[in-house]
């Protein structure tokens, strides 16, 4: 057993879920007993889906289990086939109904239905969402891409690419296809089929016609993306375009695989983040220290983006999903931070307290768990929430999307003129420490002014050494800005320690300050 | 309504038969009660001994309700415990060790039996006494059940009642008569109602749940209590067979539902009629001046209630006599004949009364029916938005404070809203 307060990923019959909702004509027949039907509630109001997810429960109750649970399925499955009369059918288990055994594959079987039928076996107890989506989406392939159907000569067309991973409930999908595919366009490449989102039975039976694949979500589309290859031959491209530097990795690889220029795409599709980054007003951005968590596809996209597009400091870098684990360690190491692998929300709120960071780029939970801590936060991954379906037009992949990742990334943090102001205007009311950032609002409040403030701001040493403030140094301490306090007081008590200093004088504080010095 | 609809024969006379059906629910499981529950009682805590998805579920049911740590949590059973009982046993008393070490403040731990554990059979009431004695006195160990199979939203706050009503002390023939109201409400409709009782002169008043766990009342054969809320069949028979009476009334819905309530209570204590009548009186005033302004936007339209958490036949009453709406259906996942008695009476004869569901053939019906007003799960809500068909969320008629003289107006404004949105919108 594990012991769980908020959960990253829903189990796995959700991801299939995702799937079925991305898609046209496809319906997913779910044993699973009453209750269950919650997920639903998932699409309908995070993403405002104007439709229900495409679900049948079985909805079979106590007094059910000692009878036929079975006999339930199976009506459950003709009065489906009567009244939505899918393309294909997807059945599968919750993990209730995964418990009593009834085999739904065999079951479907024996009933000889006139579509196509794909069993789902999806482990509740061992797998999550991720993998229940990206084994769903797989399982769909294999069963209704027309093995028959390959790629038409080149000489006599553009080149076709697949795009494969997008999902309902996906972090920012609906915009990201369409950058992307915009851009593709503008290279002279068509999609033949981008799937699962908006795909139906007919559009997966093609995607061998497809020169070859773009895995844009390796989370849900790899598992696919290997089928296809063993398969069709198609190779693919993995390089996720989130970014101006991946977006331009991504266009030269397409390119190369395309067989098409990629220079007219590289000089035109410039992102303004470029100069938005190098323009003077950004300097303040410097060494900001930033923890990032999410999926590992995101987290290691906003990791290269932060460093080397923001000139940011990564100090954290982690992923929830352990399927990503080895590329998030890898990319820790490059950017010398400390790798942080967990589904425990818990965890990954000690981290960032202890990192001391500036901002945070995480999931709706890292949004809560850096609200309490007053830090700015922007969110780059799912597990997603109302917020993250905007009306407006807002990728993260792309050209445009680095445009909107340079707005959703630097808004949250104090403002370079603002920070000066700050530290100007300081006795000012509107300025003074307890006024809090503006950004979070009037009437915010500066982060744990009741408890951790005065810990930080009292002669008592934060760790368990003799040292001592003299009434100079805390005077001195109290004028740093609320965000980085924490910090001086630590590492100036550290450097006393280090340096066999009993009283921290003025002096010292400052000694410590060039010590420290970034 | 829909003609080709079997309808299943009437078991009472006071309304039209009652449609019963099977199929496809689309309804929460009792797990969600969890959510007001861990409100209310603010020294327990709630430990979901179950799978992936109840977790999920929770999480979702709970939306944007992230507080620092939320006083629930759920064990999530994996491959290995489901191998041997004895294991997942063991695995228990690890998980129940770390929690209360991590949270000591915690006075009483419900441990709240899934799907999953049902199936498994995984006893927790054996469980719960095994980590009670190993705890006690510090922590009290309960335990009750909040599967989807066995039941439906508010069940849950049912069977969490019911695990308390055996801790309850011992009151005897010679203690001093009490009054229970049964049910949980929020802190300021409580309080409300507390001073009401006192107005009124009636003493002695508890609430269970109370805000402590700790502060069970005492129960024997001098007790009354009154069902605040419609949904709490179980313990209402728990409390009967430890020799409390219930008062038999409306529930305290609108100026007629609180009155009937109230009345309930002043005629078990002799309580002087005129003296009743002129304490009730402003209140009433208040009440009706506060509707008067949602009656003229209500009245004539028509509703059709989907089942979700036994509220449904109590506000059609009021709904219906109190503010002139029209009822379609009226759907109850499950219909407490005796404590509906009263409440079935004042329904229109024709109303159509259903029990259970089939979401289906039930959308059906409110294609064919095309109500004013649709009261919904949120999974139904966007998607018959999108079709035209204005909605209203059930579960906030589950978390809002509706129960009274003073909330009567905003139970009024919960309904009249939706459509003036709609009236409003030019776009």
């Amino acid at each position: 057993m594990q012991l769980s307060v908020w959960t990253y990923e829903g189990p796995p019959h959700v991801g299939a879920m995702r799937v079925a909702t991305a898609m046209e004509g496809i319906h997913y027949l779910l044993h699973s007993p009453q209750g269950d039907t919650y997920a639903d509630l998932l699409f309908t109001m995070i993403e405002r889906r104007g439709k229900r997810p495409p679900v049948t429960y079985t909805t079979f109750q106590a007094r059910d289990l000692g009878k036929d649970t079975s006999q339930l399925f199976q009506t459950a499955a003709r009065d489906t086939l009567d009244r939505f009369a899918p393309d294909a059918m997807l059945v599968g288990a919750s993990c209730t109904a995964e418990l009593i055994q009834d085999d739904p594959a065999g079951l479907i079987e024996n009933m000889g239905l006139p579509i196509p039928v794909i069993p789902l076996e999806l482990p509740s107890y061992q797998r999550k969402e991720h993998w229940g989506a990206a084994e769903t989406f797989y399982q769909i392939v294999r069963k209704l891409s027309d093995k028959d159907r390959r790629a038409s000569d080149k000489a006599a067309r553009r080149p076709l690419a697949n795009l494969l991973g997008p999902t309902a409930l996906g972090f920012r999908h609906r915009d990201d296809i369409a950058e992307i595919t915009g851009l593709l366009n503008k290279m002279g490449i068509d999609i033949n089929v981008t799937a699962p989102l908006g795909s139906s039975a007919a559009d997966i039976a093609r995607l061998g016609e497809a020169d070859f694949n773009i895995v844009l979500y390796p989370e849900t589309g790899d598992l696919a993306a290997d089928y296809l290859k063993r398969e069709f031959g198609q190779p693919a491209v993995r390089t996720v375009p989130i970014g101006v530097g991946a977006t331009q990795d991504f266009i030269r690889e397409v390119a190369k695989i395309a067989d098409v220029d990629p220079v007219p795409m590289l000089k035109e599709g410039l992102s303004r983040l470029s100069w938005w980054s190098r323009s003077i007003d950004s300097n303040y951005l410097t060494g900001k220290r930033v923890f990032i968590f999410g999926d590992g596809t995101h987290a290691v996209a906003a990791a290269r983006v932060a460093s080397e597009e923001l000139g940011f400091k990564v100090v954290g870098l982690g992923c929830y999903n352990r399927e990503y684990a080895r590329e998030v360690r890898a990319a820790a190491k490059l950017y010398d931070a400390e790798p942080l692998i967990t589904d425990d929300h818990l965890a990954v709120e000690k981290a960032i307290e202890d990192a001391q960071v500036e901002l945070v780029l995480g999931t709706q939970m890292e949004r809560h768990i850096a609200k309490r801590f007053g830090i700015g936060c922007a969110v780059i991954s799912s597990p997603v929430h109302v917020q993250d379906f905007p009306a407006r037009y807002s990728p993260h992949m792309g050209f445009e999307g680095a445009n909107v990742i340079f707005d959703e990334w630097v808004h949250p943090l104090v403002m370079g003129l603002e920070e000066h102001l700050l530290t100007m205007f300081r006795d000012d009311f509107e300025f003074n420490d307890h006024a809090g950032a503006s950004h979070l609002g009037p009437g915010h409040a500066a982060p744990g002014q009741e408890d951790t403030a005065k810990d930080e701001t009292t002669a008592a040493p934060a760790n368990d050494t003799e040292t001592v403030w003299s009434d100079d140094a805390q005077r001195e301490l109290k004028k740093i800005p609320f965000f980085v306090r924490g910090k001086a007081k630590r590492n100036t008590e550290t450097f006393a320690a280090e340096q066999g200093v009993s009283t921290i004088e003025l002096a010292t504080l400052y000694e410590a300050k060039a010590h420290y010095a970034r | 309504m829909n003609a080709q609809l079997p309808i299943a024969a009437s078991n009472g006379s006071d309304c039209a038969p009652v449609l019963k059906e099977r199929g496809q629910r689309e309804v929460f499981c009792g797990l969600t009660g969890i959510i007001w529950l861990h409100r209310k009682m603010q020294d327990a805590f709630f430990l979901v001994v179950g799978s992936r998805t109840c977790a999920h579920l929770l999480q979702s049911a709970a939306g944007v309700m992230i507080f620092a740590e939320p006083r629930f949590a759920t064990a999530i059973m994996e491959e290995r415990d489901l191998a041997g009982l004895a294991d997942a046993n063991e695995e228990l008393d690890r998980i129940v060790d770390q929690l209360l070490a991590r949270r000591p403040e915690i006075k009483s731990l419900f441990l709240v039996g899934s799907c999953p554990s049902e199936v498994i059979k995984l006893d927790l009431a054996k469980a719960a006494q095994r980590l009670g004695a190993k705890h006690a006195p510090e922590v009290r160990i309960l335990n009750y059940s909040g599967s989807g199979i066995e039941t439906t939203f508010t069940e849950g706050e049912d069977a969490c009642l019911a695990s308390l009503v055996p801790e309850m002390p011992a009151l005897t023939d010679d203690d001093v008569a009490n009054l229970i109201i049964v049910g949980s409400l929020p802190d300021i409709v409580e309080d409300q109602f507390m001073r009401l009782f006192a107005e009124l002169g009636i003493g002695n008043v508890a609430s269970l749940p109370e805000r402590a766990v700790s502060d069970l009342p005492g129960i024997g054969p001098n007790t009354r209590f009154l069902l605040a809320q419609p949904f709490l069949g179980d313990t209402a028979q728990a409390l009967k067979e430890r020799g409390a009476q219930r008062l038999d009334a409306l529930f305290p819905f609108g100026v007629e539902g609180t009155t009937a309530w109230l009345q309930a209570a002043a005629t078990e204590y002799g309580i002087d009629e005129t003296h009743f009548a002129e304490t009730l009186r402003p209140y009433q005033a208040r009440a009706e001046k506060a509707m008067a302004h949602q009656r003229a936007r209500l009245a004539g339209k028509s509703i059709f209630f989907m089942p979700d958490s036994q509220l449904e036949i109590p506000l059609a009453r009021f709904l219906s006599r109190e503010l002139g709406m029209v009822l379609t259906e009226v759907g109850t996942p499950y219909l407490h004949r005796s404590h509906m008695d009263r409440e079935l009476a004042l329904l229109p004869a024709d109303v159509q009364i259903s029990e259970g569901q089939d979401v289906d053939l039930q959308l059906d019906r409110v294609r064919s029916a095309q109500p004013d007003l649709t009261v919904c799960g949120l999974g139904l809500a966007n998607p018959l938005e999108s079709e035209g068909l204005s909605t209203k969320w059930a579960i906030e008629l589950v978390f809002s404070p509706i129960h009274g003289f003073d909330q009567a107006g905003d139970l009024a404004e919960l309904f009249a809203r939706p459509l003036r949105r709609r009236d409003v919108l030019r776009v």
